[in-house]
């Protein structure tokens, strides 16, 4: 599939004052015993197509139910283009769209009719060129009249995110918006978001698709146990945490001076950080002196898995 | 400022505040779709009640000193029963089903305050419940034509309001309580319907013992009933006012607590 290559750095103009599309300050949220939040500050630029990564239970989901007034901090504050999301609900949740995580859907209503009534809770009427267009996009013109309950899990995913565009909001979050939709409808998917994202609309997407990140997004916060681990943009990360080059190789053991390259292990698959090809070769020479034979081997170019990996294990 | 900003102002300023009552235009359309359901069998249920307890009572049963007779004493306690019936079971039914399926963000995550969620689910939930009402009244005129005659019509809008009122609340209440279908079945089985039956719908409280008389009274769903047949016929249990004090007073107290409720995202927002 073509995927585009993240090349929108874009970051705040620091020659003069911008209300940032996301302020996030010291955002604090425990539920039991496990701190969802804990203590987190990020900012958001307007127009950034912004990554949010993390594994499952990193806080993602609670930060953004906290944006969308969905999950209320403990501490902290939250602005939407300067609005606070508790104080001044009202205007925040006008300039947000939110595409859930869940595949929920509302079985008394056709597509259009969940559209039409979406747009109605945003106090738009007569929404239809905007619906249609919407429709079109996220190819579900032929379903516009079918009951959501007909619809595959794909297009109750594309539904979703219909709902979450009626009102065009500025800030946009798509909370793992590709999950269960295929590879041609993701592409479709993405060409429209980035449409959106070009007109100047505010994009903040979570997803387990590496690569969809790091062809997406400008800039990238990784999660972990609640906190922000690591914060920049998408080309610095891949610099500072992932290896020029990766090796993958089929091995029994890895010679005591490669270990600390060793990335990842499956079985007796390895992957390996190489700075540059010189190193290859003396990896091979490595493996040949200590009489290590070589199963499979092939050289991948680095990418945000990898960097994604780095990060997590080094703040085990 | 910037035209980030712009751009923001002008989309909050093209907004129109009136999306409460497209949560109001859902939930009609939601009942509307399976009127069947949920307008056409609670009808041909309380006039089934009717049929077999006129039926089978009519000679038996005196009610207000055989002024009126019993198929017509009936009528305004079974069009109430099921207003009362219909307004608790939309709400209840709405938001339980929206919360288990997970569809509720739908409406959580629009600018609506707490109060245009309140009244816009109470609201549709009244129409459900006065529909049924009205359509179990013209389908009973039937078999009984005196009950036509209403002697305080403005009673009966009252009591039919405040009725609906109290008990889409309650739905709200329910709705918003329960985690599972199994939760809200006991509440509406073990509550309601007990409070409901034994409210005076089928029977006039001066024919029970003493003791069930003075627990009548603090069943506010009597006041209710009573107060509404009031209304057509000009003759009560206990007096009119009173009832309407209670039922106003009821009303005022279960309105207040669930937007309360409502503002502080009991079990919505976490």
């Amino acid at each position: 599939m073509p995927s585009p290559r993240a090349d929108r750095s874009q970051k705040p103009d620091s020659t003069r004052p911008v209300t940032q599309a996301v302020e996030i300050e010291s955002l604090a949220r425990r539920f039991g015993d496990v701190d969802a939040l804990a203590g987190v500050d990020l900012t958001v630029a307007p127009g950034e197509f912004f990554g949010l990564l993390g594994p499952n239970g990193a806080g993602k989901t609670t930060l953004i139910s906290i944006l969308a007034g969905l999950t209320r901090a403990d501490r902290g504050r939250v602005r939407i283009l300067g609005h606070d999301v508790v104080d001044d609900y009202r205007v925040a949740r006008r300039l947000l769209g939110v595409v859930p995580q869940e595949l929920v859907f509302d079985p008394f209503f056709t597509v259009r009719e969940t559209l039409t009534i979406q747009s109605g809770y945003f106090g738009i009427r007569g929404n239809d060129d905007w619906i249609d267009e919407i429709l079109h996009h996220l190819d579900l013109t032929s379903k516009a009249d079918a009951n959501m309950r007909a619809l595959s899990g794909g297009m109750k995913r594309r539904v979703l995110v219909g709902q979450a565009l009626v009102h065009k909001p500025p800030l946009i979050v798509l909370d793992e918006p590709t999950a269960g939709v295929d590879v041609e409808l993701r592409q479709s998917l993405w060409a429209f978001i980035r449409k959106l994202n070009a007109d100047g609309h505010t994009i903040i997407l979570t997803t387990h698709y590496l690569e969809e990140a790091e062809a997406l997004c400008g800039r990238i916060a990784m999660m972990k146990a609640g906190r922000i681990v690591a914060l920049d943009t998408t080309r610095n990360l891949l610099a500072r945490f992932a290896a020029a080059l990766t090796v993958r190789v089929d091995v029994a053991r890895v010679p005591e001076d490669w270990r600390e390259r060793v990335v990842r292990e499956s079985g007796s698959v390895r992957y390996l950080g190489l700075a540059d090809y010189a190193e290859l070769e003396q990896l091979l020479a490595a493996l040949r002196r200590d009489g290590i034979a070589i199963g499979e081997l092939a050289l991948t170019d680095t990418d945000l898995e990898h960097a994604f990996l780095n990060i997590m294990g080094s703040t085990a | 400022m910037s035209v980030q900003e712009r751009r923001a102002g002008r989309f909050v300023r093209s907004m129109m505040a009136r999306g409460w009552t497209t949560l109001l235009y859902k939930e009609l359309l939601r009942f509307w779709k399976v009127s069947f359901q949920t307008i056409a069998a609670p009808i041909l249920t309380a006039v089934l009640y009717l049929l077999i307890f006129a039926h089978v009572l009519s000679t038996r049963v005196s009610v207000y000193g055989d002024r009126v007779s019993y198929a017509e004493f009936l009528v305004p306690g079974l069009v109430m029963m099921s207003v009362l019936q219909n307004s608790f079971a939309n709400t209840s039914s709405s938001l339980i089903q929206s919360k288990i399926t997970g569809n509720l963000i739908f409406v959580l995550l629009p600018p609506l305050t707490p109060a245009e969620l309140y009244f816009a689910y109470v609201l549709a939930a009244m129409v459900r419940g006065i529909v049924v009402g009205c359509g179990v009244f013209v389908v009973t005129l039937a078999f009984a034509p005196g009950v036509a005659a209403v002697v305080h019509p403005l009673w009966v809008l009252a009591f039919l309001l405040l009725g609906s009122l109290i008990l889409a609340t309650l739905g709200v209440i329910a709705g918003i309580w329960a985690d599972k279908f199994d939760q809200l079945a006991a509440f509406q089985n073990f509550i309601i319907v007990p409070l409901t039956f034994l409210s005076g719908v089928f029977y006039s409280i001066h024919s029970l013992p003493d003791f069930w008389q003075r627990a009548s009274h603090v069943n506010p769903f009597f006041y209710m009933i009573d107060g509404f047949r009031y209304g057509f016929f000009g003759l009560s249990d206990v007096d009119p006012q009173a009832s309407l004090a209670v039922v106003v007073g009821f009303a005022v107290v279960l309105v207040a607590l669930t937007l309360n409720l409502f503002s502080r995202g009991w079990k919505l927002r976490h």
